[in-house]
């Protein structure tokens, strides 16, 4: 009897995981990507003389770049055949890539090559193949590439994400391989700016102020940031350059808190909220402080003003206009305005995908006031999906350039860190760990 | 075995020993065989008349303190044994005591007492010393507080209370009133006093809301407590106000007493 009950039960769990797992990835699909998901193989290459010993970096630079991608389904490297092909040559008729496009390996392309020692560089020679094709000429996608770099471990990996730059490419993927992630840590005492690679190497410090600094924003170009600071005194706001971190002149307004900046698009403004007869409200000037206007006049707290990238006419801000914090959407020139979340618990942190098409924030709806959640929103019909649930609380979802990852802080336990993954939650990353890590934002890299 | 044999020869070493005394013995009784003729008996004299019974002498046994030193105000016992006297007394105050007797005393400054026993035979004395030690002198007196006066920064770190809020609010409650009503009283205080002096409102809210959320808040709390005060009659350009939104907590439990303790207004000298 008890059996039957928890093989019954077990039944139905199984159908109400497969059910909601084919919910998100209907989600999914319709966020992320058209279609399924592309296989792809990606058999460990060999290195010849002194490049061997840069293999094994080399060999999992690759395929992260390419898992992390979320292009691609990663064809198991315990599915393939003994030998590994190096280079185009080694497949012969009859056989050619049957091997590859048959069961268990099932893969629609195969990224394969060697790497070598030349003039005490690291050369690679990457190919990538089209396996369904009748021959190796019209399955060729791009001939032979050649990649250089110093013979080292970096070298290893700067080759390595080059060549997955240019797969990523075939399919219209960007790489987020030069790409910054510029968040605020608390690590020395005192939060201060801080910037980082995609994946969590290089975190430098920016702002060295002493005095409480956060709500980084990077302008579209990558060249200036916009941080606010109690250096001063009250909060303001400050803009420095990207690469030398130097103070740009930026005249605030009169106002005992001024938060939340924001580059527009094209890089001429700013916008930002500001307390103006003790609300937070928002405004915007240009990126001198010149030219300064109002954008909302009520009796309500409004925050993180969010133009959009593609349009640079329209924006998404924070507003409690109707009692809790919900999520609106309104023209620079004050018309359209509209609430898009539903009114229950409170809203923050608006982020526009590149393409302008949907929305990341974190919404406590369903949940206790503070337990932020991530969801994703699409703009053209308001359906949203969330994508965290019991991991801890989540917030300051910023999207990726290649519009296809999310980077977020997440405080699990009583420290916060910050994560990326794919916009529908999977391939989930831990790229900090000292002190408390928030509020990230992902700028395309100036190098 | 061994044992036995000594005891043999211990026995025939007393043996020995008693034959010869005897020998000795012998040996004395035949030197006393010449004996002299006796002397002549002396004289008869009439014995003389027994001389009065003379008066005894008087006697100190015993004399002691204890303890022999003592802290001022502290007592020590005397005790004393006296024979054949008449009269027996201790001076320094104490008089005339029997015999034999203990005494508490407690001298003010070192004291050698004496007991003098007396009779017609005589008299005996003795004398002890009690050491008395003064107790440590106290401190001195405290120097008279200089005359300052304490710093309006002082006045308001000391006095001004915060204001707590209820959550997601603003507006001040009812005990929040009473309490920004005495700060007001402070503040009028300090600002008779200290015409140039400016206070800084902070405003802080607990961890739920969003950082930035918080800064408006937190801005709320504060201005809305400003206002009060300029109702009360206080001059607005001596206010300021700051949010720290949730930058600043007291504590970071996450529970709602810890909550409230974040859910506040407190006031500061501006720097």
């Amino acid at each position: 009897m008890k059996t039957r009950i928890i093989a019954v039960f077990s039944v139905l769990g199984a159908a109400l995981v497969c059910a909601l797992l084919l919910s998100a990835q209907n989600v999914t699909t319709i966020i992320i990507q058209k279609g399924e998901k592309t296989v792809i193989a990606v058999p460990d290459m060999r290195g010849t003389g002194a490049a061997q010993q840069y293999m094994d970096v080399f060999n999992k630079t690759l395929w992260d770049e390419l898992d992390n991608s979320g292009t691609f389904r990663m064809a198991p490297k315990t599915s393939y055949p003994l030998n590994l092909p190096q280079q185009p040559s080694d497949f012969k008729p009859p056989a050619l890539f049957s091997e590859w496009a048959r069961p268990p390996v099932s893969t629609n392309y195969l990224a394969f090559g060697y790497t070598a020692v030349q003039d005490n560089q690291i050369l690679l020679y990457g190919n990538l193949l089209s396996v369904g094709q009748p021959d190796v000429q019209s399955a060729t996608v791009f001939p032979t590439r050649r990649y250089y770099g110093p013979l080292t471990s970096d070298g290893a990996k700067k080759v390595a994400r080059e060549f997955a730059a240019d797969i990523l490419k075939q399919f219209n993927v960007m790489s987020l391989s030069g790409t910054k992630i510029y968040f605020t840590s608390d690590r020395t005492g005192t939060k201060e700016i801080w910037s980082m690679d995609y994946d969590g190497s290089g975190q430098r410090q920016l702002t060295n102020l002493k005095a409480i600094t956060n709500f980084p924003a990077v302008s579209a170009d990558g060249k200036l940031f916009a941080f606010m600071t109690y250096a001063g005194g009250n909060p303001q706001i400050r803009i420095h350059t990207a690469d030398t971190s130097r103070r740009q002149t930026f005249i605030n307004p009169v106002s005992s808190t001024v938060t939340t900046p924001e580059f527009t698009p094209d890089g001429k403004n700013i916008l930002f909220a500001a307390t103006i007869d003790g609300w937070l409200q928002l405004m915007t000037a240009g990126i001198d402080g010149s030219g300064m206007r109002r954008l909302s006049n009520v009796k309500a707290i409004e925050v993180s003003p969010r133009v959009n990238p593609k349009t640079g006419t329209d924006l998404l801000f924070i507003s409690g206009r109707s009692g809790h914090q919900q999520l609106w959407h309104m023209n620079l020139d004050g018309t359209d305005r509209e609430m898009l979340t539903s009114g229950e618990g409170d809203v923050s942190n608006p982020s526009w995908s590149p393409d302008g098409h949907h929305i990341a924030f974190s919404w406590t709806r369903g949940y206790e006031p503070g337990n932020f959640n991530l969801f994703i929103m699409d703009i053209a019909d308001r359906k949203y999906v969330q994508l965290t649930t019991n991991s801890g609380r989540n917030e300051n979802p910023t999207w990726a350039p290649d519009g296809l990852h999310l980077v977020f802080s997440s405080m699990r336990g009583r420290v916060t860190q910050i994560y990326s993954m794919l916009a529908d939650g999977t391939n989930v990353r831990q790229l900090t760990t000292q002190g408390n890590n928030l509020q990230p934002v992902w700028a395309k890299g100036t190098e | 075995m061994t044992i036995y044999r000594m005891r043999v020869n211990t026995r025939t070493l007393s043996a020995v020993a008693f034959a010869a005394t005897l020998l000795l013995a012998t040996a004395g009784c035949k030197k006393k065989v010449a004996a002299a003729a006796p002397p002549p008996p002396p004289p008869v004299v009439e014995a003389p008349p027994p001389p009065p019974p003379k008066a005894q002498a008087p006697r100190i046994d015993s004399f002691t303190a204890e303890p022999t030193t003592i802290q001022r105000g502290q007592s020590a016992t005397l005790r004393w044994s006296a024979a054949a006297a008449t009269n027996i007394s201790i001076d320094q105050g104490v008089g005339a005591v029997q015999a034999n007797g203990s005494q508490q005393v407690s001298p003010v400054n070192s004291t050698t007492y004496t007991l003098t026993a007396r009779s017609a035979g005589g008299a005996d004395t003795r004398s002890v010393t009690v050491t008395v030690n003064a107790p440590p002198p106290p401190p001195p007196p405290p120097s008279a507080p200089p005359k300052v006066t304490i710093s309006s920064a002082d006045m308001l770190t000391r006095e001004a209370q915060d204001i707590y809020f209820d959550y997601d609010m603003s507006d001040l409650r009812a005990d929040a009133q009473r309490t920004a009503t005495a700060n007001a009283e402070l503040l009028k205080r300090i600002f008779a006093q200290d015409s140039g002096f400016i206070v800084v409102i902070e405003g802080h809210c607990d961890e739920r809301g969003s950082a930035e959320y918080n800064l408006g808040l937190g801005d709320r709390r504060a201005t809305s407590l400003k206002d009060f005060y300029v109702q009360q009659g206080l001059p607005a350009d001596k206010i300021r106000t700051i949010s720290y939104g949730k930058e600043k907590p007291i504590c970071t439990d996450a529970s709602e007493a810890c909550y409230q303790r974040n859910r506040r207004d407190h006031m500061a000298p501006a720097q």
